[in-house]
């Protein structure tokens, strides 16, 4: 049970010589230095099971890219870009280069080291129109998501025909990576939207502390780990039979408004009952420790986290991956802030879907929530030497 | 006054064959000319350079923010650099012909400056001669353009002086188009510039206002252009003024390339987010121009590029910004940007990020 770092990158399918990589042992404190580098190559994209960094960068595109060789190309780009930016190189001839042409590498993560970037390329719902010949590779799985009870979306926070989540300890380094990428992108593919994140909200790290989210709550004690490989291949990883899919996931991407003014304004005990757990040890209602076995009829029957127990949806589970945000303030005097709640899954029909269904009907701490950005991608199985993103799509 | 329709026109103007030009012109002799500027001194290591590639090796010694200008004869700007901050070095190069010019340093970036003549000799370096070929068919455009530009801004100045308002109004956007086609040129001459297209929103507390963009807004918000006829008068003569002095703009293949980018970037900072014409929303008319302005840049340095795919890149995305522009054109123009929605701003910006991000490349290629 005890987990490595090189353990948990081999499940992204390390096929690189360990770069800068800490020996088999536990997670030292040093194994979140800056410099290390996750591979980029595997059998799934890195990014999923990695363990949490401290930053995310989030984008979504719109394709502008007249026909189906155009955004082939700059898949192409973007794969080649995206092995150089996750090994900790500039892009293209680096910050230098000839005197009268612009940089290729805008040059402001030089110098930042790899800091664990990874790079996750999804497509969403919207790619398979009749643009580029797709329409009949959507996989049922990548369902548009129902409208929920209380949804206050914004169009502009929605949707898009691809995704880039670059997550990295240092947020430099991951906004360097999107603001490369959406160059590259010239005329090819647009920023539709964009989302910054800190201080991961959840973890995959079996042996991590929990992290809490901007309710002060830990978010995540009973998420999937990375080392837990029947859970993923069972609840993460598309399988054998899902096609182009094999070995990739499903992302949702809500974008999740807490009105934290009102709920610091609210009693420990009813942000417990909310919650369904302790604030200070995260233990279940009724519980001591943050890891007792918690029985969820046990607890109020609109507590947060009875309603999105597995075993209140056919034991359907997720991988949380969601950072918090803070997007300066709304103007009322209240701070924009929220969770960009990430989840990857093998199917969201039968996950992320009947979950926010219950949730968005009597979970009680919707009172405080406002969801207003949402999202639903086919993130395709991992790149190997030499291939390209989402190249079983287009194959 | 739609003009787009240029960009339909052939691709090469000239008959020049394609050929790269190095670089090779050596660095004049002696090494870099040492430019100590502190806040009360501007010093050079020595006045008397050789013609050809010239570098400025520029310190900042002192204690404030400054610039250091080149200037020709009629303190036309060879070339500049602003912002150097204290303690900052910075090496300005640029290719300087036989003459008497000026160095002057800027400390605190106000006023003449801490003037220093210097003296080139010597003959340039051979030219290329698709290089001079560019060069001149571009100097020829922003000529023809400058000269066009004259009799606009005079009916427009005519009609402003005779308080018909509407009259002003209909000749307004027109009076700009070919200002706008050229002005990174036009801009080369620093002290125009500010007196003929200063916005509002950029003017220095207790400056005078002058230009096209005062007249606007008298036009558009006062409905009047009562008091105004100094600043037209003042417009017709600054714009004779710039018709006299294109011959002697200083233009390479480089400035070119750049200036076709800096026009793009006009359209993308300015343009696209309505600022440029706040008050009569005739911002389109504005980028036509500039981007007709872009692809005639294009086409001169053309002959010079051999990096294919670029160039597909380009004539791709500046098909691409047409396109997108249709749909707002009328009889007489385009339609007022007020009316342009944000997801129909969004599409224009778009694609005017797809064609700046080649254009960005084509002085690199050109000069390759």
């Amino acid at each position: 049970m005890t987990l490595t770092r090189r353990g948990l990158l081999g499940l992204a399918g390390a096929s690189v010589a360990g770069v800068g990589l800490a020996a088999a042992g536990p997670l030292l404190a040093e194994d979140r230095q800056p410099a290390q580098v996750v591979p980029f190559h595997g059998a799934h994209q890195a990014g999923i099971t990695t363990a949490v960094q401290g930053h995310l960068h989030l984008a979504s595109f719109d394709v502008t890219a007249p026909d189906r060789a155009s955004l082939v190309a700059l898949l192409e780009r973007w794969t080649r870009a995206a092995e150089r930016l996750t090994a900790g190189l500039e892009v293209g001839e680096g910050a230098g280069g000839a005197p009268l042409a612009p940089p290729d590498d805008t040059g402001e993560a030089v110098g930042h080291g790899a800091s664990r970037l990874t790079l996750t390329f999804g497509v969403g719902p919207s790619l398979f129109d009749d643009r580029f010949g797709l329409a009949d590779r959507r996989p049922a799985a990548l369902a548009d998501l129902p409208a929920f009870a209380g949804d206050v979306l914004e169009p502009a926070r929605c949707g898009g025909d691809l995704v880039v989540q670059a997550c990295a300890d240092d947020p430099q380094v991951a906004v360097h990576a999107i603001r490369t990428l959406s160059r590259l992108a010239a005329g090819a593919a647009a920023v539709r939207w964009a989302q910054l994140g800190f201080g991961r909200a959840s973890t995959t790290d079996a042996d991590g502390p929990t992290p809490r989210n901007l309710f002060g709550f830990k978010d995540g004690t009973a998420n999937l780990t990375a080392d837990d490989r029947e859970g993923l291949d069972e609840h993460v990883w598309a399988g054998a039979d899902d096609g182009w899919m094999a070995g990739g996931s499903y992302l949702v991407a809500r974008r999740i408004r807490m009105t934290v003014e009102t709920w610091d304004r609210t009693s420990l005990q009813e942000q417990e009952q909310v919650t369904g757990r302790t604030k200070a040890e995260g233990a279940p209602l009724g519980g001591r420790r943050e890891r007792d076995q918690l029985d969820p009829t046990s607890l109020p029957a609109t507590a947060h986290v009875r309603l999105a127990h597995p075993s209140a949806h056919g034991g359907a589970k997720m991988l949380r991956r969601g950072f918090n945000f803070v997007d300066g303030s709304d103007g009322l005097g209240h701070l924009d802030a929220g969770l960009l709640f990430l989840v990857y899954q093998r199917d969201p029909r039968r996950a992320f879907v009947p979950v926010q269904t219950a949730l968005s009907r009597s979970d009680a701490m919707m009172e405080y929530l406002r969801h207003t950005g949402s999202s639903v991608w086919a993130v395709p199985p991992g790149v190997r030497r030499g291939g390209t993103w989402g190249e079983t799509l287009f194959a | 006054m739609r003009t787009t329709t240029l960009l339909v026109l052939p691709c090469a103007l000239l008959a020049l064959t394609a050929c790269g030009s190095e670089d090779d012109t050596p660095a004049a002799a002696g090494g870099p000319v040492v430019v100590t500027a502190s806040d009360d001194a501007c010093e050079l290591d020595r006045t008397e350079l050789s013609a050809g590639r010239n570098v400025f090796a520029i310190e900042n010694t002192g204690s404030q923010v400054t610039e250091v200008y080149l200037y020709a004869a009629g303190d036309r700007i060879v070339t500049e650099k602003e912002n150097i901050g204290p303690g900052i070095s910075y090496e300005l190069t640029t290719q300087v012909p036989e003459g008497e010019y000026v160095v002057a340093c800027k400390p605190g970036m106000t006023g003449e400056g801490i003037r220093t003549p210097i003296t080139v000799t010597g003959a340039l370096a051979e030219a290329d001669p698709a290089e001079t070929g560019a060069v001149e068919a571009y100097r020829a455009y922003v000529q023809a353009q400058a000269d066009a530009l004259v009799p606009l801004v005079q009916g427009f100045a005519d009609a402003v002086k005779a308080g018909d308002v509407e009259r002003a109004k209909a000749l307004y956007a027109p009076s700009r188009e070919p200002w706008e086609a050229v002005e990174p040129v036009a801009e080369s001459f620093g002290d125009l510039d500010p007196k003929v297209d200063l916005r509002e929103a950029d003017l220095e507390p207790g400056a005078e206002w002058t230009g096209w963009h005062r007249l606007e807004k008298a036009l558009w918000v006062d409905g009047s252009t009562t008091g105004l006829d100094a600043v037209a008068d003042q417009l017709v003569a600054d714009i004779t003024d710039l018709q006299g002095r294109v011959q002697n703009a200083d233009l390479s293949v480089a400035s070119i390339g750049n200036g076709a980018k800096e026009l793009l970037d006009e359209v993308a900072t300015g343009k696209i987010t309505g600022e440029e014409e706040a008050f009569s929303h005739t911002d389109l008319v504005d980028v036509d121009a500039n981007v007709v302005g872009a692809y005639k840049a294009l086409e001169v340095l053309r002959p010079l590029v051999t990096d294919t795919a670029l160039l597909a890149q380009l004539d791709a995305a500046f098909a691409g910004v047409e396109k997108a522009l249709e749909p707002y054109a009328t009889a007489t123009g385009y339609v007022s940007y007020d009316t342009v929605d944000d997801a129909g701003r969004r599409e224009l910006a778009r694609v005017v990020d797809a064609l700046a991000e080649p254009l960005s490349r084509l002085s690199a290629a050109a000069t390759a």
